[in-house]
C-alpha cells in the first residue's frame, strides 16, 4: 500500500472511532467496519485457502492443483443481493473478489466436477455433468429450535441461561462423530447470533452421499415435534440404543437435573408443568401430580427448588407406574430428552450442494465474528463476549495490535489472534498433515513405486 | 444378449448352480428369440406392475413378501428350472433397455426392481441369503471371539432397544463401514463404532439391497448411453419399436369378460349410468339418450364399456335399438348398426372379442365436430368441464383440485380425484380404465347398501 493510501484509511478509521465510544447495537456492523476487516487483512485468507485446498497446494505431484478452483462460494451482497456459483482459481483471486465487494455474508458450498463459474460451458450430458463430488459434512443447530423448552428469551435472541443447550448439543454430537463414527478432522464455528455449525472435514465424510448424509441426520434424529403432539420424543423399546443412553448418562441427565433446573426452573409455574404433564401418556399420573403440585403453590422455597421437588416426584411417581403402559416405560427419559437433546436442521446436512456461512464472517445482525469454538471447552464459550466488529475496530485504532495477523507471535493478544491460533493448531494443522499423508500413499499406489524421499 | 428369429433354442451354458436370485451384473451370453424379448419383458413387468401396486397401497414387508411369491409363480414360473432362470435374467436386461431411457422411467424401474429383490431375498433360507451376499463380493467380516464379547453389551441394549425383552444378541454378527447401511444407521438399528456397523446376520438383507439398488442405478445410466449412441438407432426396425410400447403398455385386467359386479341390465341402466359411470361414459351415455345417436368413435367407446359392464349382447342390441330408431329406423339401424355391435361382441367376422378402451387409448383419441367420445377432462372447454362436474355432484372446492390436475395434463388424475370427491374415499391406484372406475364404484355403493330394517 502506498502512503497517501494509508493515511487516508487511517483517517477513516479515527472518524469513526471519535463516533463509536459507546455504540449501539445498530452500530455493530456498518459497511464500513466490513470493509476495514476484509480490506486489513482482519480476515484470515490464507487460513481459509489452506483448509479447503485439503492440501492441493501443488508442492506434490499428486496434487489436484485444480481442486480449489471447483470450489463453489457465494456472496450475500448490500441490498440482499445475491451471487452464487463464484469460484476462484487460489488464494489471491479469492482475496481479489472478497475486497471489491465487501460481501455481507460467504457462504462455502460443495467443489464440483468442473469450476462452478464455467460450468454453462460443459454440456449437461455424459460424462462432464455439472455435479457435486465432495462436500464437507455438515450441521447446523440454532436456538430457536429450541423455544418451545426455553423461557428465558425467545426468536432470535440468545442468553447465558439458554445458550447451555447449545453447549450440550456441541457435547453429544460431537462424542458421537469420533467415538460411534470415527470422524477426526472436526470443525465447530459459531454461527454469530443464535447457534453453531459443525464441519466435518475427514476425506471420507466429504465423500458422503446425499442417502448416507441423509441417514446419519436421521441417526442424530430424537424430536420429530409440531404443534399437533405434545409428546414429541417417543422413545420404544425397552432400553436407548447405545448412542442414546451414553449421552443419556454422560450429559443430557445431569444438565437436566443440575444447570437446566437452575435456569429454566421448568416446573415452578402453573403453564410450564402442565406442558411437561401432557407428555405423560396417563390420565391418572397427570391428574396425581397436579393434585400435589396445585396444592403446594404456597411454598416459601425459591423457584429452582421447588422445581426439583417436583421433578424428584415425578420420577418417583413414574418409577413406582411404568410397568402400567409400554408408552410410560421411558417416560422419564422422554422429558430429559425432549427439554436437553440436541435439535439439529435436517435439511442442512441432508444435500451436498447445501451452501453454509463460512467460518470467520461477519454476522450482519449482531456484528459479531464467527469464530471457533474448541468442542473440547466448549462449557467456556460465552457468544456474548465473541468480539464485534466495531471491536476489533476499535482495538486496531488504539494501536493495540497490527492489522496483520499472519504474525506468530505469542505476545499478540488481539481479540481475533486466539481464535485464529486456535484454528490454525487444532484444526488446520493436523487436517493438512493428514491430507498430505493420503495425496502421498495415493499417488505412490497410483505410479506403484517404492518410498522416495519427496521434499516439501 | 443376442436376439435371433430362429426357432430352435441354442442350450444355455447357465448351471443349476448359481444362486437362486441372479444379480444381473453382467448382461447374459445366450440367444433369445424375437418373441421371447417381448413376452418375457411383459410378464416381468406384470410383476413389476404388481409390486408398485402392492407399495402404493402401503402393504407391510410380510405381506409385500407374499405378494412378491404370488406375482413370481404366476408369471414367472416354468417347470423347466434353467428356462426359469433364463426368463428372469432375458426379461431384466430387456427391461433395463425400456425404462433407462428417461429419469423417470429410471426411478420407477430401480424402485421396482429394488423393491422386488429385497422381498426375494428376504424369501430365502439363511444359507441362500449368505451365499448372494458372497456373491457381491462384500469385504464383510464376521465379527467373532474377544471383539463380539466386547461388544455383546451394547449389542444387547441395541436389540432391547428394538423392542425385543431379552438381550439376546446373534450368533453372527457382520463388521461393515457405516456408509454400506445407510437405513440401518438412520434408524438406529445397528450398533456403531469408530466408523463401523455391526449388522446382525438377519439384518443382511439392508446389505445387499443397497449393494443391488446402487449396482442396477450405475448400469442404468450406462444402458441409457449405449442406447441413445448405437442401440436405438441400429434397432430401429426390430427391437426398438417393441422397446418404446412395452413402457407405455396398459397392463391391468382388460375387462374382456364381466365380473360378478359388473352384470347390469337394461331396467338399471339408467341409474347406473349417473351412479356409476366414469364422466366420459356419462357424457356418451346422456348424448345416447338426447340425440338418439353416436357417431363412430362414441359406439366404439360406449359399446365396449357397456361390453365390459356386464351388458349381455341382447340387451346392448335393445339398448342401442331402442335409441337410435327413434331417428334412422329400424331398418336402418338392422342394416347399419346391428352388425357392428355383433361385430364387437365377436360374433361377426374374423369374431375377435374387443377389448373395451383403457384410459390411455381414450386420452389419445381425437374427436372432431360432432363426436362425443374421448375424454373430457382433455377433450372439454374449462366452462364445460365445470358444468359437467358440477352435474356430477363436485363441490366447488372439489372442483378446483380436479382443474389443477386439468391444467397440468394430468387427465387420469383428475377422474381420480372426480372419483375420491364422488364417492368420498380414496383411490390410491389411480384410474387408468372407464371400467376399473366402475367397478370400483359398484363396490363402495354395494357396501354402503345399509341392512334391511329389523
Amino acid at each position: 500500500m502506498i502512503r497517501e493510501e494509508i493515511e487516508s484509511r487511517e483517517d477513516e478509521k479515527m472518524i469513526d472511532a471519535a463516533q463509536m465510544n459507546n455504540p449501539e447495537p445498530e452500530e455493530c456492523f456498518n459497511v464500513n467496519y466490513l470493509r476495514i476487516y476484509y480490506g486489513g487483512n482482519l480476515f484470515p485468507y490464507s487460513d481459509i485457502h489452506k483448509w479447503l485446498s485439503y492440501g492441493h497446494d501443488g508442492k506434490h505431484p499428486g496434487c489436484d492443483e485444480y481442486y480449489f478452483g471447483r470450489r463453489e462460494f457465494s456472496f450475500t451482497l448490500e441490498n440482499d443481493v445475491y451471487l452464487r456459483y463464484k469460484s476462484f482459481k487460489n488464494a489471491s483471486s479469492m482475496e481479489d473478489a472478497i475486497k471489491s465487494n465487501f460481501p455481507y455474508k460467504i457462504d462455502i458450498g460443495a467443489v464440483y466436477s468442473v469450476d462452478p463459474d464455467k460450468r454453462h460451458a460443459y454440456s449437461q450430458t455424459g460424462t462432464n455433468v455439472f455435479t457435486p463430488v465432495e462436500r464437507e459434512l455438515v450441521f447446523d443447530i440454532d436456538i430457536t429450535d429450541y423455544d418451545d423448552v426455553r423461557y428465558c428469551c425467545s426468536g432470535a435472541d440468545v442468553c447465558s441461561k439458554c445458550w447451555p443447550l447449545i453447549t450440550v448439543a456441541i457435547k453429544v454430537i460431537h462424542t458421537s462423530l469420533t467415538e460411534d463414527f470415527g470422524f477426526k478432522h472436526i470443525l465447530w464455528v459459531f454461527s454469530g447470533r443464535r447457534g453453531v455449525h459443525c464441519w466435518v472435514c475427514d476425506p471420507k465424510a466429504r465423500r458422503m452421499t446425499n442417502e448416507q448424509r441423509s441417514a446419519v441426520a436421521e441417526y442424530f434424529r430424537v424430536y420429530k415435534g409440531n404443534e399437533n403432539n405434545a409428546r414429541k420424543v417417543a422413545l420404544m423399546g425397552y432400553s436407548l440404543h447405545p448412542f442414546l443412553a451414553r449421552s443419556y448418562v454422560d450429559y443430557l441427565k445431569g444438565f437436566f437435573e443440575g444447570e437446566l433446573q437452575a435456569t429454566q426452573s421448568i416446573f415452578s409455574t402453573k403453564d410450564k408443568y402442565e406442558k411437561i404433564l401432557a407428555m405423560i401418556s396417563d390420565e391418572d399420573i397427570q391428574s396425581e401430580l397436579r393434585g400435589k403440585w396445585e396444592n403446594s403453590a404456597r411454598s416459601s422455597l425459591s423457584e429452582e427448588a421447588i422445581s426439583l421437588v417436583r421433578w424428584e416426584q415425578l420420577k418417583n411417581t413414574l418409577q413406582s407406574k411404568k410397568h402400567k403402559a409400554p408408552t410410560l416405560r421411558m417416560c422419564v427419559e422422554e422429558i430429559v430428552f425432549t427439554f436437553t437433546y440436541p435439535r439439529i436442521d435436517l435439511e442442512v446436512s441432508k444435500q451436498m450442494n447445501h451452501l453454509l456461512k463460512a467460518p470467520f464472517c461477519v454476522h450482519p445482525k449482531t456484528g459479531r465474528v464467527c469464530v471457533p469454538i474448541d468442542p473440547n471447552n466448549c462449557d467456556e464459550f460465552d457468544p456474548l463476549a465473541v468480539p464485534t466488529l466495531s471491536q476489533l475496530i476499535e482495538e486496531i485504532n488504539s494501536g493495540g495490535s497490527r492489522m496483520d495477523v499472519d504474525d506468530d507471535e505469542d505476545s499478540d493478544t488481539s481479540l481475533l489472534a486466539k481464535s485464529i491460533k486456535f484454528f490454525r493448531s487444532s484444526f488446520l494443522e493436523p487436517l493438512l498433515k493428514s491430507c498430505k499423508e493420503e495425496i502421498e500413499s495415493s499417488y505412490k499406489t497410483k505410479i506403484g513405486k517404492s518410498k522416495d524421499s519427496f521434499s516439501w | 444378449m443376442e436376439v435371433i428369429r430362429s426357432q430352435k433354442r441354442t442350450p444355455s451354458n447357465d448351471t443349476v448352480s448359481n444362486p437362486k436370485i441372479p444379480l444381473y451384473l453382467t448382461a447374459p451370453q445366450m440367444e433369445v428369440r424375437l418373441e421371447e424379448f417381448e413376452l418375457f419383458a411383459v410378464d416381468r413387468l406384470r410383476v413389476l406392475k404388481g409390486v408398485s401396486d402392492g407399495l402404493a397401497r402401503g402393504r407391510n414387508p410380510k405381506e409385500m413378501d407374499d405378494l412378491v411369491d404370488t406375482l413370481w409363480k404366476e408369471h414367472m414360473r416354468d417347470p423347466d428350472a434353467s428356462v426359469m432362470f433364463n426368463k428372469d435374467i432375458i426379461s431384466h436386461f430387456v427391461l433395463r433397455l425400456v425404462y433407462c431411457r428417461s429419469d423417470e422411467l429410471k426411478k420407477w424401474f430401480l424402485s421396482m426392481e429394488t423393491a422386488l429383490f429385497r422381498h426375494r431375498f428376504r424369501l430365502q433360507n439363511f444359507e441362500a441369503q449368505r451365499a448372494i451376499v458372497g456373491e457381491f463380493g462384500l469385504p464383510y467380516k464376521a465379527v467373532t471371539g474377544a471383539e463380539l464379547e466386547g461388544l455383546k453389551e451394547r449389542l444387547g441394549q441395541v436389540v432391547r432397544s428394538l423392542g425385543q425383552i431379552s438381550p439376546t444378541v446373534e450368533a453372527v454378527y457382520y463388521k461393515v463401514p457405516f456408509e454400506e447401511v445407510p437405513d440401518l444407521v438412520a434408524s438406529r438399528r445397528v450398533l456403531i463404532q469408530k466408523g463401523y456397523a455391526f449388522v446382525a446376520g438377519s439384518q443382511l438383507v439392508s446389505l445387499v439391497v443397497t449393494q443391488f439398488r446402487s449396482h442396477i442405478s450405475k448400469a442404468l445410466i450406462l444402458t441409457n448411453r449405449k442406447w441413445t449412441t448405437t442401440i436405438q438407432e441400429r434397432e430401429k426396425d426390430r427391437l426398438t419399436p417393441i422397446v418404446e410400447a412395452l413402457s407405455t403398455s396398459y397392463l391391468g385386467p382388460d375387462y374382456s369378460q364381466s365380473t360378478e359386479y359388473a352384470e347390469i341390465s337394461l331396467k338399471d341402466i339408467d341409474q347406473v349410468a349417473k351412479s356409476s359411470f366414469p364422466l366420459c361414459m356419462r357424457h356418451l351415455f346422456e348424448k345416447v339418450r338426447e340425440d338418439h345417436h353416436l357417431k363412430h368413435g362414441g359406439r366404439m367407446q360406449l359399446g365396449l364399456f357397456l361390453k365390459g359392464v356386464g351388458l349381455k349382447l341382447d340387451d346392448a342390441l335393445a339398448f342401442w335399438r331402442a335409441e337410435f330408431t327413434k331417428k334412422v329406423g329400424s331398418e336402418r339401424f338392422d342394416k347399419e348398426y346391428a352388425y357392428s355391435i355383433r361385430h364387437n361382441y365377436g360374433k361377426e367376422g374374423k369374431r375377435t372379442d374387443y377389448t373395451p378402451y383403457a384410459c390411455q387409448k381414450i386420452i389419445l383419441s381425437a374427436p372432431g365436430a360432432g363426436d362425443h367420445h374421448g375424454c373430457p377432462y382433455r377433450h372439454f372447454s374449462e366452462d364445460n368441464l365445470r358444468a359437467a362436474l358440477g352435474r356430477m355432484g363436485l363441490s366447488s372446492r372439489g372442483m378446483e383440485g380436479v382443474m389443477d390436475q386439468v391444467r397440468n395434463k394430468h387427465y387420469q388424475l383428475a377422474c381420480t380425484m372426480t372419483f375420491e370427491a364422488v364417492y368420498g374415499t380414496s383411490c390410491d391406484a389411480g384410474i387408468n380404465h372407464p371400467n376399473q372406475y366402475f367397478e370400483e364404484s359398484q363396490k363402495i355403493l354395494k357396501s354402503k347398501t345399509p341392512p334391511a330394517p329389523v
